[in-house]
C-alpha cells in the first residue's frame, strides 16, 4: 500500500514557528488602560492582554501566557499587526481573522502577516487555539470603549 | 526486545475491523486506548446478535425472549465477578460507567456514613471522576477532603498518606492504575491503612481491570468501580462491585422500575441486591455486548495480557529515549506501571505534537487527561499519553518514533532546520 506523505506544512508555516519560539511584545505595560484574559479550559492555552488605549487608538500592547504553538504565534503576530491601529480598525482585522478560520473566507489584506494561520482552518479543533488572543482583544477594546472607561 | 508473550497479534488484529482502517493517508496506529480501546468482532457481533435475535425487556416479562434477554444480561453478572476475582455475582451492580459507579457509592454509601467533621482521603493522582463525587458529599456534610500526594518519581508517598489516615478517616477513594503516570498503587498496603482505623476503601479500577490480572478479595478493598469501553466493550457500561453485604446495607441510588419490591403510596420497599441499583430497564444489549468482551479477554487470558502490555511498555521507554528532548512522567520500572506512556518533548506543546503525529495516523492523547490536581503537581498544562492495548505492536511504537522525530524537526530553529 502506498504511504501518503504526511500533510501538516499547511499548518506549521514557518512564520508560525518563528513567533512560537521568538514571541513579540511579550511581558506586561507599566500601566496598561486596560487588561483581559482569556483561556481554553480543554487545552489549556492562556492569554493575558495588556493594552495602552488613548484617544480610540491602540498604542501599545502585550501578553503573557503559555499553550501551543497556534495560540502562541497568534498572540504574537496580533501584537503587531493591532498596534497603532483605531479601535474599529483592529475589530475589522480581528473579523477578517475570524472570517478566514471559522468560514475558510481568503484572507483579507488588513490582515498582513496573519495570513500564515490560513492552515488552521482545516484543523476545525485547532480554530480556537489561534482565536483566542482575538477573543482576549475584543474583551480588552469592550472595556476601552465602556463609558466606564472614558 | 524479548517477546516473552504468549499472544497471537496477528491473529487478535484480524480480530479489530477498526484497525484496517486509513487515517489521513496511514494506516491506523491506535495508542489512544486509556481513552477507549477498540472493540472485536466478538463485541460487535454480540450487540448486532441481540438485536436480531433476543431483544426484549428483562426480569418482568414471561414470554421466550424475556427469559433469554434476562439469562444472557444476569450471565454477564458472572463474567464480570470472575474478572476481578469477585466471589458472589449478586455483588456487581450494572451502571453507565465508571464515573456513575464512584457516584453511587458517595450518594447511596457516602449519605449515610458520612458526617460533619470526617475525613475523606483521596490522592492527587486521581481522575476528576475520583474526586468531584467526594467534593460533592464533602459538601452536602460538612465533611473533608484530604489528598496524598506523589513523589517525583511517580509514585504514590505512602509516608504522607499514612500521616492523613487516622481515627477521623471514614473513607479511602484511590486509583488503582493511574491513567497518566501509569503507576500502580499498592493497594493491599493502602487497605492496611484503612482497616487499621476502620475506613472505607473505593478502588477506581478503570485502567487497571483492562491490563492486570485481579483479585479484589486480595486487594482488600470494599468498593471496585469499572468500565466496559476501556476493555474492548461497548461504551455505556459501567461496574459497581461491593463486598459481600455492603450492598444490601445501603439504601437506594435512583429510584424507580426495577428496583423495588412493593410500591404502597407514601413507601416502597426495595428489591434485592443488585437489582436495588438498577432502577428503569438497563443498557441491556451493550451489557451483554460487554460480556462478549469479557470472554475475549478470558480466552487470551489476563497474564498473557500483562506480559505483553509490559513488554511493549518496555520496548516504547527504550525507543521513546531516543528522540531528543524528550521526558516521561512515573515510575522508571515497566513491572510498576500498566501498558501507557505520558511524555512531553521540550520544543512542542503536546497540543502541537497530537496534531503532527496524526498526520501519520498515530492517534495519542493530549491534554489534561482530566486529572488536573496532578498536572499542578508535575507543574505541566498538559502532557502526551501513548497507551496501549492487546493489539498494538513494537511496529506501531516506531511509527510513533518516526512522528514524534519529524515534530522535533519542525520545532528545532532555523539553524538546524536549514541544516537537516
Amino acid at each position: 500500500m502506498a504511504i501518503a506523505e504526511p500533510q501538516f506544512d499547511d499548518l506549521y508555516r514557518e512564520v508560525i514557528i518563528d513567533h512560537f519560539r521568538k514571541p513579540r511584545n511579550r511581558g506586561t505595560l507599566p500601566a496598561p488602560t486596560q487588561h483581559a484574559e482569556g483561556m481554553n479550559p480543554v487545552c489549556g492555552d492562556e492569554i493575558m492582554l495588556d493594552l495602552d488605549v488613548a484617544s480610540g487608538t491602540i498604542t501599545a500592547l502585550a501578553f503573557t501566557g503559555q499553550g501551543c504553538s497556534i495560540s502562541q504565534s497568534s498572540a504574537s503576530m496580533m501584537t503587531e499587526r493591532v498596534a497603532g491601529r483605531t479601535i474599529s480598525e483592529a475589530e475589522q482585522i480581528a473579523d477578517a481573522v475570524s472570517a478566514m478560520l471559522v468560514d475558510g473566507a481568503d484572507p483579507a489584506a488588513e490582515i498582513g502577516h496573519l495570513e500564515a494561520l490560513q492552515g488552521v482552518a482545516k484543523f476545525p479543533v485547532r480554530v480556537k487555539c489561534a482565536l483566542l488572543a482575538w477573543k482576549v482583544l475584543r474583551e480588552g477594546l469592550d472595556q476601552a470603549k465602556s463609558p466606564a472607561a472614558v | 526486545m524479548t517477546t516473552a508473550t504468549a499472544l497471537d497479534i496477528t491473529a487478535i488484529r484480524a480480530d479489530f475491523p477498526i484497525l484496517g482502517e486509513i487515517v489521513n493517508g496511514r494506516p491506523l496506529v491506535y495508542l489512544d486506548n486509556a481513552a477507549t480501546t477498540q472493540k472485536p468482532r466478538a463485541v460487535i457481533d454480540a450487540l448486532v446478535r441481540y438485536y436480531e435475535t433476543t431483544n426484549a425487556n428483562i426480569h418482568r416479562g414471561i414470554h421466550a425472549l424475556a427469559v433469554r434477554a434476562t439469562a444472557q444480561y444476569e450471565g454477564v453478572r458472572a463474567k464480570a465477578a470472575a474478572h476481578i476475582g469477585a466471589p458472589r455475582p449478586e455483588d456487581i451492580v450494572f451502571t453507565r460507567n465508571a464515573t456513575e459507579s464512584i457516584n453511587l457509592v458517595a450518594r447511596a454509601w457516602g449519605d449515610q456514613h458520612i458526617h460533619a467533621g470526617d475525613e475523606i482521603v483521596l490522592t492527587v493522582m486521581e481522575h476528576h471522576s475520583n474526586i468531584v463525587p467526594w467534593q460533592l458529599l464533602a459538601r452536602r456534610k460538612g465533611a473533608h477532603l484530604r489528598y496524598a500526594t506523589v513523589t517525583d518519581d511517580g509514585h504514590l508517598d505512602l509516608d504522607q498518606f499514612r500521616s492523613l489516615v487516622g481515627p477521623r478517616t471514614k473513607l479511602i477513594a484511590v486509583v488503582h492504575a493511574s491513567n497518566v503516570l501509569g503507576t500502580i498503587n499498592p493497594i493491599a498496603e493502602i487497605a492496611t491503612m484503612a482497616r487499621a482505623f476502620g475506613a472505607t476503601l473505593l478502588v477506581d479500577g478503570a485502567q487497571s481491570a483492562p491490563h492486570l490480572p485481579l483479585d479484589v478479595q486480595a486487594l482488600g478493598c470494599d468498593f471496585f468501580a469499572f468500565s466496559s469501553h476501556k476493555m474492548l466493550g461497548p461504551t455505556g457500561v459501567g461496574v459497581l462491585w461491593a463486598r459481600p453485604g455492603l450492598l444490601e446495607s445501603m439504601d437506594p441510588f435512583m429510584g424507580g422500575g426495577e428496583m423495588i419490591s412493593i410500591v404502597k403510596p407514601d413507601a416502597s420497599t426495595w428489591a434485592d441486591v443488585p437489582h436495588k441499583f438498577e432502577a428503569g430497564t438497563p443498557n441491556i444489549a451493550d451489557v451483554i455486548a460487554f460480556g462478549a468482551a469479557l470472554d475475549y479477554l478470558a480466552g487470551l487470558g489476563m497474564d498473557a495480557i500483562r506480559a505483553h502490555e509490559m513488554n511493549l511498555t518496555a520496548y516504547a521507554l527504550d525507543r521513546l529515549r531516543t528522540v531528543p528532548g524528550l521526558k516521561f512522567h512515573g515510575p522508571a520500572n515497566v513491572e510498576d506501571r500498566s501498558g501507557l506512556v505520558s511524555f512531553e518533548l521540550e520544543s512542542a506543546h503536546p497540543h502541537d505534537v497530537s496534531t503532527i503525529v496524526d498526520a501519520y495516523g498515530v492517534a495519542i492523547r493530549a491534554g489534561h487527561h482530566c486529572a488536573q490536581l496532578l498536572m499542578r503537581r508535575l507543574a505541566v498544562p498538559a502532557t502526551n499519553r501513548a497507551s496501549f492495548s492487546i493489539y498494538n505492536t513494537p511496529g506501531e511504537v516506531d511509527v510513533l518514533v518516526e512522528a514524534l522525530n519529524h515534530v522535533v524537526e519542525v520545532f528545532s530553529d532555523g539553524d538546524r532546520r536549514a541544516a537537516v
